[in-house]
């Protein structure tokens, strides 16, 4: 029994590893999308905000402003709306995590 | 097949964080051809560069010798940018990502094979096709066209190069107190506002220039396709007298030698320089290879994966696609097309899961005169249900009005999309 359950566990472990990295991937594809005018992996050329390296939290309230239309802005507010409160956690934290 | 389960193994492994380096098992590593390189086609190959880690071979085949951006194009024409603002050297894909590129043009594709053949006589096996030929035009539609000549005097400009330039020494030439008219087919055609941002890029050229001379838009929809009460506005306020809008007009003959458009009900139009947009379907190279199934005009893809609906390991990406609903056939698109077809291709060849839940953007600016700007953007989800991208209820919308600000923002979204896809 023992070592069935801990078969089990290494199964859902696994299972769960392989899930974390597929969600992972999905964050980078979405992120991705930004990349048109924030540059690839948010290192933009000159003339729009670089979101690579940045401040996730910042990020994040920056993106919930325009969602709510706090933040005034030309295209930002219309864009966040296209993305849940979670998807906008997800994308922001893997800006954050690149280099600058 | 073996290799292919030896890398699902691999990735699986891999997933699991026990080996690593997955993609390079056994040497052999899977190989990618790409056919276009513009917006679609040069991001697909430098993201699957990029993200497979240079686990999988590129080769990407384009004719031409560097990329010429239709977006900004028209301010060429208009007399504010030059052909060097919107041209991009295609070595950057080599350097930096390891594109292997082929300068040739594709003879035929055997997807039973999986051969791409070019015309220059060499073969490029494939385990992954992506095709991204842009459009070509339906010339049958105009039969006036096809007479010797009449392709280099009345010209299209809709693809960005050579033509592009021709049309601004039209401009330069034509005698102060001309008339250029331009027309539009119906659409889907690439870029819905890029007539229109035509039209004010000329009328903002004779309002400095050539103050006597006037810009006709025979537009064969029934109004202005897109952004049509900011450009209505702008024709309104900035070029009164100089533009005329006339819908409902449909070109269906051209006779070059007197610049002359034909229509169904309404009269000739005459002009000094006629710019005539024809009919547009998906690339030659994707018609001839039987993958335009809808009206063979545009190819059906999974928008899942991009992959065609007619011929399995063929990806078809951009403005040669059948559109989801909404979704324009635009530059930023067709970059967006690119990212979500490489990682798609990338796990359909390491044996990961695609992912389920495709979500992108598309912006698109249009200038009105040389500085300032509108803009239209929208967000698409894929819709699991109805197996297509649908716009987020809630999402997008245009600029309030045209302004310098989102003039400077135009121009930085070009830089970076430039970047994005090449760079």
């Amino acid at each position: 029994m023992k070592i069935r359950h801990g078969l089990t566990m290494l199964a859902l472990m696994a299972a769960a590893a392989v899930a974390q990295a597929q969600d992972a991937l999905q964050v980078r594809s979405w992120a991705a999308s930004c990349a048109n005018c924030h540059g690839t992996d948010g290192r933009a050329q000159p003339g729009m905000e670089s979101l690579a390296g940045a401040n996730k939290d910042d990020m994040i309230k920056k993106m919930l402003d325009f969602k709510a239309g706090r933040k005034p802005a030309t295209i930002m507010h219309q864009l966040a709306k296209g993305y849940s409160d979670e998807q906008i956690a997800a994308i922001a934290a893997y800006f954050a995590a690149q280099k600058k | 097949m073996q290799r292919r389960q030896l890398l699902q193994v691999g990735s699986a492994l891999g997933a699991m964080g026990l080996v690593s380096g997955c993609a390079s098992i056994g040497g052999n590593r899977p190989k990618v051809v790409v056919v276009g390189a513009g917006y679609a086609g040069a991001t697909a190959a430098k993201y699957i560069r990029m993200w497979s880690e240079g686990g999988i071979q590129v080769t990407l085949v384009e004719p031409n010798d560097s990329f010429i951006s239709c977006p900004i194009s028209n301010l060429v024409i208009g007399g504010s940018k030059t052909m060097a603002d919107i041209t991009t050297p295609y070595d950057n894909l080599v350097k930096r990502h390891g594109v292997q590129m082929v300068k040739d043009r594709v003879a035929s594709i055997d997807a039973t094979k999986r051969v791409v053949r070019l015309a220059g006589g060499s073969e490029l096996p494939y385990d992954r096709l992506i095709v991204s030929p842009g459009v070509d035009f339906m010339w049958e539609s105009l039969p006036g066209m096809s007479k010797p000549g009449a392709q280099d005097k009345v010209l299209h400009a809709w693809k960005a190069g050579a033509q592009t330039l021709a049309l601004r020494k039209q401009l330069e030439a034509m005698p102060d107190g001309g008339v250029f008219a331009m027309s539009i087919p119906l659409a889907p055609y690439r870029c819905p506002p890029g007539p229109y941002e035509r039209a004010c890029q000329v009328a903002d050229y004779f309002s400095k220039a050539k103050p006597k001379s006037k810009v006709i838009i025979l537009d064969a929809n029934d109004d202005v396709t897109s952004k049509g009460p900011l450009f209505k506005k702008a024709w309104a306020d900035r070029y009164k007298g100089i533009i005329e809008y006339r819908p409902k007009h449909n070109v269906v003959d051209v006779d070059a030698a007197t610049n002359t458009a034909k229509f169904e009900f309404n009269d000739d139009v005459k002009a000094s320089v006629l710019n005539v947009i024809p009919n547009m379907r998906a690339g030659d190279v994707a018609v001839n290879a039987g993958l335009a199934t809808a009206n063979k005009r545009w190819c059906e893809v999974d928008f899942l994966t991009f992959e065609s609906k007619a011929a399995p390991n063929v990806h078809v990406l951009g403005d040669a696609i059948q559109i989801a609903p909404a979704m324009p056939k635009s530059g930023h698109m067709a970059n967006q097309h690119g990212k979500a077809c490489a990682a798609a291709v990338i796990a359909l060849l390491t044996g990961k899961q695609v992912n389920p839940l495709p979500i992108y953007n598309n912006t698109c600016y249009s200038f009105v005169s040389s500085e300032d700007v509108v803009h239209v953007a929208s967000v698409h989800r894929y819709d699991a249900e109805k197996k297509t991208m649908l716009t987020v209820p809630g999402s997008g919308g245009v600029s309030s009005a045209a302004n310098e600000l989102e003039g400077r923002y135009a121009l930085a979204w070009a830089r970076n999309i430039w970047a994005d896809t090449l760079a």
